[in-house]
C-alpha cells in the first residue's frame, strides 16, 4: 500500500530462504546462474536460515506470488471462518526449547528475549514439576486489547491477538495489563535493524503480520505467526518440536495438529483433561494446556538444557 | 501571638501591603537557586536527548519491570497537584478564611506539576512522536485517554483559577509602572489590561472561579482516581485492589499539603512575610496535614493488612518483599516518615510552629515520593508466572543515571516554574488581602 514499487520486506526473507536453501550460501554455485539476471548493482540484506544476514543483489529477488499482499485493515479483520488454538501436552515436553530457537530465529526476537518460554514450574513444595511452554494465550478477553489507547492491539476474528507497530505509542500499558507476561518491548534497536539492515527496510509491508515486523519503542509478543497460517501452515515453534507437544489448529474444525498427528480437539482435550491458564481472571486463553501425565520424559532430563542455558 | 500580628496586619494601609507583596527580584542566593535548577534541568534535558537516540534501553527498565520511576514520578506529580483544589476549592466551599494567602501558593503548585506530570509521562513512551495517535485512534474504553482527558481538564481550570484571581493584582501592578522592569510591564499589560476593576467585571470573575472551583473538584477526584486505575485494572498483585482510587486521593491530599507548607516556609522566610503567612496559618495547616496523614493511614492499613490477612500466594510473595524483603527498608522509611513521625510531631502544638512544620513538610513530599515508588515497581517483579528465560538484569531494577536525570530535571523543572512565578507575580493576593484588610479594620471599628 505505502510503497508499491518496491518489494515488500516479507518476500525479501522469503526469497533470502530460498537462496540459502537452494545453495547452501555457497558462492561456487550460484543457484540463480542459469537464470541470466541482470545485476543491478543494488544490494539488499536477507536473513539466511542459518540466521545470518547475507547480502545479494536486489536483481535475484522474487515476489512470491501466493503471499497474498493485504492492507493494514485487511490484516486487522482476520481470516474468516476460523478460530485458531492451540494445545500444548506437558507431559511431552523436555525442555528441549527448539521452539524457542526456532520462533526467535524467524521473528528476529532480540537476544535475550523471547516470544515463547519455557518455564520450569513447581506449583508447590510437595507437588510435581514440570515444563511448560508459555506462549501469548490470545485471550478471547484479552486484558492488554483492553488497556491499549490507540488499538495497536487487536483481536482479530480468527482469535489472533496482533500488534500493529506502526501504530503502537510505546506506552507498556498492555504489559502491565497482561496476567501471562508474555509481551516483551523493543527496548532498543531491533536485531534486524542493528545488523545493518534499515528499519525502513522491515516497512515496506506495514501490515502487522510482515514477518520479522518489529519496531524499536513498541511491543512484540507471540502472533501465532499468522503468515504461516494464511498459507495453511503451521506456526514454527509447532513444526520445530521434535517431541510433537504443540498442536496447532481451528477451533471451527475441531482439528489440532502436531504435523505428525492429527486429533479431534474436542476429544483430546476430554481425554486428556485439557485446561486453560488463569481460568479464574476470565481472559478465556485460546492456548490449552494438557496435563503432565504419563510423561515421555522424567523432568530431570530437561535440567541439562536449563543450566547449560541460563547465562 | 497570632491575634496580635493580625490587629497589626489590620492597621497596615493598601500602600504598605501592595509594597511587601509586589514580587521581588531574586537575591545572590535567589541567582544559586535558579542556576542550580537550570543546570538539572539541563541535565535532565540531554538524558533524555540520549534516551531519545538509543532508545529505552538506557533504561533500567525490562520487560517485567516495564513501568519505573517514569510512572512513579508521574503519579507524585498527579498526587501533588491534588492540593490546588483542595486549598482553592474545598476551602472556599467551607468558607474557611484564612487560606487566602495560601490559594495562590496551591494553584501554582498544581499547574506547575500537572504540567510535568504530562511531560514525564511523554518521556515514558517508547514512541513520543506518535502522540498524535491518541486523537487519530483514541479508544475510550483504555484508562489511558480517560487519564488524557481529565487531566488537560484538570490543567486548564488550574490555569484559569490561578489567572482569574490574579487579574486584579496585574490592575495594581500595572498601576505602579514606574517601579516595575520593562518586561514585566509587557508580561503585566499583556495578561491583565483589559481588567479595569469595574464593578461588573468582578461580578463576572466571581461567577466564574465560584463556578471553576466546584467543577475543579469532581475533576480533580477523577484525575487521580483515574490514575490509580492505570494500576487497579489490571490483575497484579498490589495493584488488583478495590481500594486504589480512594487511596491515591488520600495520599495526594496528604503530599499536596506537605508541598504547600514547604513552599509556606521557604516563602515567608525569604520574602519576609511573616505578616501575611502567620503562625497561625502553620498551626492551621498543621491540623490539616494531621488529619489528612491519619485518613491516608487508614487507607494504607486497608491496602496492606487485609491482603496480609490472607496472604493469597501471588500477595503474598509481594508483600513479604515490602515487610521484610528488598524494598522493607524503603517501605517502612515511607510509612514511619511519610506519616506516622509527621502525626507524632504535629500533635503537639509546638510541632506545629513554622521550622518544624518545614520539617514535616520535606518528610511527608519525600516519603510520598518513595511510596509511589513503592507503589509501581515491587509489584511488577511480582508476576503470575515465575520469571524465567531471560538474562539476570530483567529480573531486578534499578533506574539508571538518565532515569535519575531526567526525573530530578522533572523536578526541578516543576521548581522553576514556580520559582520564575513568585519572580513576576505576587505569591500572596494583593488585591484580596487589602479587600480582607479593609473588612476587618471596619469590623474592628465597629465592635469598637
Ligand atoms: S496472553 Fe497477554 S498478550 Fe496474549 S492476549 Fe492474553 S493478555 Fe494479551
Ligand atoms: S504499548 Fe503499544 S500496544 Fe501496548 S498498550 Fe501501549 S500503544 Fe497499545
Ligand atoms: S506461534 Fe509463532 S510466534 Fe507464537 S511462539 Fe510459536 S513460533 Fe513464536
Amino acid at each position: 500500500m505505502k510503497n508499491n514499487n518496491n518489494i515488500p520486506r516479507r518476500d525479501f526473507l522469503f526469497t533470502g530462504l530460498l537462496t540459502a536453501a537452494l545453495g547452501g550460501c555457497n558462492d561456487k554455485k550460484n543457484p540463480f546462474a542459469q537464470d541470466e539476471v541482470v545485476l543491478t548493482g543494488e544490494k539488499v540484506k536477507l536473513l539466511s536460515v542459518d540466521g545470518e544476514v547475507i547480502e545479494i543483489d536486489k536483481a535475484f529477488l522474487k515476489p512470491i506470488p501466493d503471499v497474498p499482499h493485504l492492507t493494514n485493515a485487511e490484516e486487522r479483520e482476520g481470516i474468516p471462518g476460523k478460530k485458531f488454538v492451540m494445545v500444548i501436552d506437558l507431559a511431552r515436553c523436555k525442555n528441549l526449547r527448539k521452539c524457542q530457537s526456532a520462533c526467535n530465529h524467524m521473528h528476529q526476537v532480540h537476544p535475550g528475549q523471547n516470544w515463547i518460554k519455557v518455564l520450569g514450574m513447581e506449583d508447590a513444595d510437595h507437588t510435581a514439576p514440570y515444563w511448560q511452554p508459555t506462549t501469548c494465550m490470545h485471550c478471547d478477553e484479552p486484558p492488554c486489547v483492553k488497556v491499549c489507547p490507540v488499538d495497536a492491539t487487536f483481536k482479530r476474528q480468527d482469535g489472533i491477538v496482533l500488534i500493529d507497530n506502526e501504530r503502537c505509542i510505546g506506552c507498556r500499558f498492555c504489559m502491565a495489563a497482561c496476567p501471562y507476561s508474555a509481551r516483551v518491548f523493543n527496548w532498543e534497536e531491533t536485531l534486524m535493524a542493528s545488523q545493518g539492515g534499515s528499519e525502513e527496510h522491515h516497512h515496506h509491508n506495514s501490515g502487522p503480520t510482515s514477518v520479522a515486523h518489529q519496531v524499536k519503542g513498541t511491543v512484540g509478543k507471540c502472533d501465532f505467526c499468522p503468515e504461516m497460517t494464511r498459507q495453511g501452515e503451521l506456526p514454527h515453534c509447532v513444526s520445530a518440536c521434535p517431541n510433537g507437544v504443540f498442536m496447532f489448529g481451528d477451533l471451527n474444525e475441531d482439528t489440532v495438529t502436531n504435523g505428525a498427528e492429527t486429533f479431534r480437539f474436542s476429544e483430546l482435550i476430554k481425554d486428556k483433561a485439557g485446561y486453560r491458564l488463569m481460568e479464574d481472571l476470565g481472559t478465556k486463553p485460546s492456548v490449552y494446556y494438557l496435563p503432565p501425565v504419563n510423561r515421555n520424559f522424567p523432568y530431570e532430563s530437561g535440567l541439562e538444557k536449563e543450566t547449560g542455558d541460563e547465562k | 501571638m497570632s491575634n496580635l500580628s493580625t490587629l497589626t496586619n489590620g492597621r497596615r494601609s493598601a500602600e504598605q501591603i501592595t509594597g511587601d507583596l509586589v514580587p521581588q527580584p531574586f537575591g545572590k542566593r535567589g541567582m544559586i537557586w535558579v542556576s542550580v535548577l537550570i543546570v538539572l534541568c539541563l541535565i535532565g534535558a540531554f538524558a533524555y536527548f540520549r534516551q531519545l537516540q538509543e532508545g529505552l534501553v538506557v533504561t533500567g527498565m525490562r520487560d517485567y519491570v516495564s513501568w519505573g520511576i517514569y510512572i512513579s514520578n508521574f503519579v507524585f506529580f498527579v498526587a501533588i497537584s491534588l492540593v490546588g483544589s483542595l486549598i482553592t476549592a474545598i476551602f472556599r466551599l467551607a468558607n474557611v478564611e484564612w487560606s487566602t494567602p495560601l490559594t495562590r501558593i496551591a494553584e501554582i503548585i498544581a499547574v506547575s506539576a500537572i504540567t510535568f506530570a504530562s511531560l514525564i509521562i511523554i518521556v515514558d513512551m517508547g514512541r513520543p512522536e506518535r502522540l498524535y495517535n491518541l486523537l487519530l485512534h483514541g479508544r475510550l474504553q483504555s484508562p489511558i485517554t480517560w487519564d488524557v482527558i481529565v487531566i488537560t481538564t484538570y490543567f486548564f481550570i488550574s490555569l484559569l483559577l490561578l489567572y482569574l484571581p490574579l487579574l486584579p493584582d496585574l490592575k495594581i501592578l500595572n498601576g505602579q509602572k514606574t517601579k516595575n522592569l520593562p518586561w514585566q510591564n509587557k508580561i503585566y499589560t499583556f495578561l491583565g489590561s483589559f481588567w479595569k476593576g469595574s464593578e461588573e467585571q468582578f461580578k463576572i470573575s466571581e461567577k466564574a472561579i465560584s463556578i471553576l472551583c466546584i467543577m475543579i473538584i469532581p475533576v480533580a477526584f477523577c484525575i487521580h482516581t483515574v490514575t490509580s486505575w492505570l494500576f487497579a485494572t489490571t490483575y497484579r498483585p498490589g495493584w488488583d485492589s478495590t481500594n486504589f482510587g480512594a487511596y491515591f486521593i488520600s495520599g495526594a491530599f496528604l503530599v499536596g499539603s506537605g508541598g504547600v507548607i514547604v513552599a509556606m516556609y521557604v516563602f515567608r522566610k525569604y520574602y519576609h512575610l511573616e505578616k501575611y503567612i502567620t503562625e497561625l496559618h502553620f498551626e492551621k495547616m498543621g491540623r490539616i496535614a494531621v488529619m489528612l496523614s491519619l485518613i491516608y493511614l487508614y487507607f494504607n492499613v486497608n491496602e496492606y493488612l487485609v491482603p496480609a490477612f490472607k496472604m493469597k500466594k501471588s500477595e503474598a510473595a509481594h508483600l513479604e518483599e515490602l515487610f521484610t524483603g528488598e524494598f522493607s527498608l524503603m517501605f517502612w522509611f515511607a510509612i514511619l516518615v511519610g506519616m506516622i513521625i509527621p502525626i507524632f510531631v504535629m500533635l503537639f502544638k509546638a510541632g506545629r510552629k513554622p521550622f518544624p512544620m518545614f520539617i514535616v513538610g520535606m518528610m511527608i513530599v519525600v516519603g510520598a515520593w518513595f511510596k509511589r515508588y513503592l507503589i509501581v515497581t515491587p509489584t511488577l517483579l511480582h508476576p503470575f508466572l515465575p520469571m524465567q528465560n531471560v538474562p539476570d538484569n530483567y529480573m531486578h531494577y534499578f533506574p539508571t543515571w538518565e532515569e535519575w536525570a531526567i526525573t530530578i530535571g522533572s523536578l526541578a523543572g516543576a521548581l522553576l516554574i514556580i520559582t520564575f512565578f513568585v519572580r513576576i507575580f505576587p505569591i500572596i493576593p494583593i488585591h484580596e488581602t487589602i479587600t480582607e484588610q479593609h473588612e476587618k479594620a471596619e469590623h474592628i471599628s465597629v465592635s469598637k
